[in-house]
């Protein structure tokens, strides 16, 4: 089999506990966005669009979500004779064999499907990250260096810098220092957890990792600290497009607000620099008679009756006669029955929210307390629920359980 | 279980009356319901009955057909064990790759029929839309002992306009449901049971009719085949009752649209349970900004509506400008409405741009067309 010149691995593996119910039975990565989109839509379709033929998705929780959707690749024409998609869970070994015990240690195990394309670079990705790149350019950036890693870096606001892994440059880009989360942040360029390596040298170092029994196995903590400090050839790349860190319940809503407006911060109508994903096979959407829709994304298979005011409908969702849809998110093949109202929230797959429901309602006294950790002020209706007819669900709170058994 | 049948399609129906919606490409291939072309409805009703070996007769204007079909992979079909076969004409001593008719076709791709290892064939055109399977047609084929079984749906006459026919199959039948006269586009005929172009019969059937009618000379399947023979073979009919639209003319191409306006008409053509397939073009959600506003339309993914959209279907991709008013109409693909432009009754072929400003009008009963690419 002819050799790659770069192969990308998608670290893929994220519980993402912090998007709470949306992620208990899929991977981070398999949670819809934008409409028609799944967030590993976008690395993955950054690749096709960067020519990257190989992506590795590493993945050790809930793969089943990810595995049906990924299929054979052929919505992203990876469907490859030499390359492709290929999900790559842990295994067994013999006698030993372990899950990964750190994104550099997923890497790690995975040198045998690395070396079957033979590359000459590695392009590491995160699979919770929303944006458009382009990997050709900072491809090009790393061999025009030289450089045995490039790290593509995003200047971030000064009082922010303290939640980011901040990289210390030189004049010429060199990265020169590394701070994980600093207390007084030097630089404003903040790791976005994508790498090039020149291969060679990072199986070098993911060798001398997985012997060290001190190391945590991670890429911020060990492998690139360990590069720096061994004065390689460490380069920044400087990006400046729209990147959101979907990881949260309030980021996800927001980025999926991203794509509404005039002008929207995330322009997703760009025939250069498509993001593919897995059609759903559904009818054009249908908009009622007595339908008001404004400042709204609606996809394929929707059927709407009610209003729809900046909000984000995903494939299949239907709203019935009177039904109000305000500042919220919609997950494919949920139900709005006639009346019922739902405000800025999430509403997870296949929901049905009864009639006359209320949904990110103002909080009173007698919805009890309850905790809001997670979503702030964003009303969370978890994958398949059952919201009852005429139902209080106030702002904040998070549907998990079916709230009418009867109706089941 | 998989049908033992395999799909043939032609797909060279020369209807002068869909304009300039056939100046360059076959009916097959004229875009329907927001997304879809023709051929898809047949296509997808072929597959959904589980069959897949399908050959498709290319004939006239093939060109945007095969960019629409490619490899068959968006209906399945991109396989190793049979799949989709597109049989374009070319030219061999007995071929002069100009098909003079149906039967000419079809003889040309005998080669294809005679390889198919399955026992029955659905022949079928590709003007007529509707969705079903074929397996209760088929297995009333088998039980009746039919020779050839014909699909018919009962229509309204007094809603038909006799100056739109085209292909218009007349079955009158037996209590049995067997055929005892057929009549190509009769004038005046007070038979609601009209053919919707699509056939079962076994494969060798199809051979030996073929190979007869050329060598007398005939040359349509409908008009010398099928009427020649009515009394000689064991033709029945095949009762569908669900929604059928033929893409007769401009007329009945508009009307079919706007009625998928209708829920009722929407659910039956696009019932989940036999999805259509069509050739995905990977298109971001349809997006309202600022003053855009529909009501009682149909709206593809890729569309920016800026403007007011009312009564209409838009095909992928199509950008509405701020204060522009369409009503009544069907804009194709890619089609682009300046600022204030106001368009009703009006069909726009792919690709259309409609500067700012333009007031563009046809009338329910005789829709204008602007034909693909032109700018007004």
């Amino acid at each position: 089999m002819p050799g790659k010149k770069i192969v990308a691995m998608l670290l893929a593996g994220g519980q993402g506990s912090r998007l709470g119910e949306l992620t208990k039975s899929m991977a981070k990565p398999a949670v819809p966005f934008g409409g028609k989109y799944r967030i590993i839509d976008f690395p993955l379709s950054n690749c096709v669009n960067s020519d990257i033929d190989t992506v590795g998705v590493l993945t050790q929780y809930e793969p089943l979500a990810l595995n049906s959707y990924l299929g054979n690749g052929q919505a992203w024409d990876l469907d490859r004779n030499n390359g492709g998609v290929f999900v790559l869970p842990p295994y067994v070994r013999g006698s030993s064999g372990r899950w990964y015990s750190g994104t550099a240690n997923a890497i790690y195990q995975n040198i045998p499907f690395i070396d079957q394309y033979d590359p000459e670079y590695v392009l590491i990705l995160s699979g919770d990250h929303i944006y458009k790149m382009d990997y050709a350019e900072m491809l090009r950036r790393h061999i025009e260096k030289g450089a045995d890693a490039t790290i593509a870096v995003l200047t971030v606001p000064l009082e922010e810098a303290h939640r980011f892994g901040i990289m210390n440059t030189d004049a010429d880009g060199r990265i020169v220092e590394f701070e994980e989360k600093p207390k007084q942040p030097k630089s404003t360029k903040a790791s976005m957890g994508i790498y090039i390596f020149t291969y060679k040298m990072l199986k070098k170092y993911l060798v001398s990792d997985a012997a060290d029994e001190a190391s945590e196995n991670d890429f911020g903590k060990n492998i690139i600290p360990n590069m720096i400090n061994d004065g390689r050839k460490m380069f920044a790349w400087d990006f400046d497009g729209y990147w959101k860190d979907v990881g949260t319940i309030g980021s996800l809503w927001e980025a999926n607000m991203d794509l509404l407006g005039e002008s929207p911060k995330f322009n997703l109508y760009d025939k250069e620099w498509r993001i593919y994903s897995r059609s759903p096979i559904m009818p054009p959407h249908y908009v009622g008679a007595g339908a008001e829709v404004a400042d709204s994304l609606i996809t394929e298979g929707c059927q709407v009756n009610g209003a729809i005011r900046h909000s984000v409908l995903f494939a299949g969702v239907i709203v019935e006669p009177g039904a109000v849809v305000e500042d919220s998110i919609i997950m494919p093949n949920s139900v709005i029955k006639k009346g019922a109202v739902v405000k800025k929230a999430i509403v997870g797959e296949n929901v049905t929210i009864g009639e006359k429901a209320l949904v990110g309602c103002e909080k009173l006294p007698s919805d009890g307390e309850y905790d809001t950790k997670l979503t702030g002020d964003i009303t969370l209706i978890a994958n398949s629920m059952i919201v009852a007819g005429g139902i209080r669900v106030p702002k904040g709170k998070v549907i998990s359980f079916v709230t009418d058994p009867a109706e089941n | 279980m998989n049908n033992n049948a395999f799909g043939l399609i032609y797909t060279g129906e020369a209807n002068a009356q869909l304009r300039e919606l056939t100046f360059s490409r076959s009916v097959a291939a004229v875009p329907f319901g927001g997304r879809y072309r023709t051929i898809d409805f047949v296509l997808s009703d072929i597959v959904n009955s589980g069959i897949s070996n399908v050959g498709l007769i290319a004939h006239r204007n093939y060109h945007s057909l095969m960019d629409h079909l490619g490899s068959g992979k968006e209906w399945d079909l991109h396989r190793k064990r049979d799949g989709l076969f597109i049989l374009p004409p070319f030219v061999t001593k007995d071929n002069v790759g100009v098909y003079r008719g149906t039967v000419d076709a079809i003889r040309s791709v005998l080669g294809y029929v005679r390889r198919s290892a399955q026992r029955y064939v659905i022949l079928s055109g590709s003007h007529t839309i509707y969705n079903t399977t074929f397996d209760a047609m088929l297995a009333q084929h088998i039980a009746t002992g039919a020779d050839v079984t014909i699909m018919y749906s009962d229509e309204k006459l007094d809603e038909m306009d006799p100056s739109e026919q085209f292909d218009d199959l007349r079955l009158t039948m037996d209590e049995t449901g067997r055929v005892t006269d057929l009549a190509f586009n009769p004038r005046n005929s007070s038979v609601p049971h009209i053919g919707c172009d699509a056939y079962i019969m076994e494969k060798t059937l199809l051979e030996y009719l073929i190979e007869d009618a050329s060598a007398h000379g005939d040359s349509d399947f409908m008009q010398d085949v099928l009427i020649k023979n009515t009394q000689k073979f064991r033709f029945y009919g095949w009762k569908y009752s669900g929604y059928v639209a033929r893409l007769n003319s401009l007329n009945q191409f508009y009307k079919h649209n706007m009625n998928l306006l209708n829920h009722d008409v929407a659910a039956d053509l696009f019932s989940p349970a036999h999805p259509i397939y069509t050739k995905v073009k990977d298109e971001v959600p349809a997006r309202y900004v600022g003053e855009g506003r529909a009501v009682n339309s149909i709206i593809a993914d890729g569309c920016v509506i800026e403007g007011e959209v009312e009564n209409s279907i838009l095909f992928r991709g199509v950008h509405v400008g701020k204060g522009a008013k369409v009503k009544n109409c069907i804009l194709m693909q890619a089609t682009f409405i300046g600022t204030g432009s106001e368009l009703s009754y009006m069909v726009l072929d792919k690709g259309v741009t409609v500067l700012n400003g333009r007031t563009l009008s046809g009338h329910e009963s005789y829709p204008m067309i602007l034909r693909k690419g032109v700018t007004v």
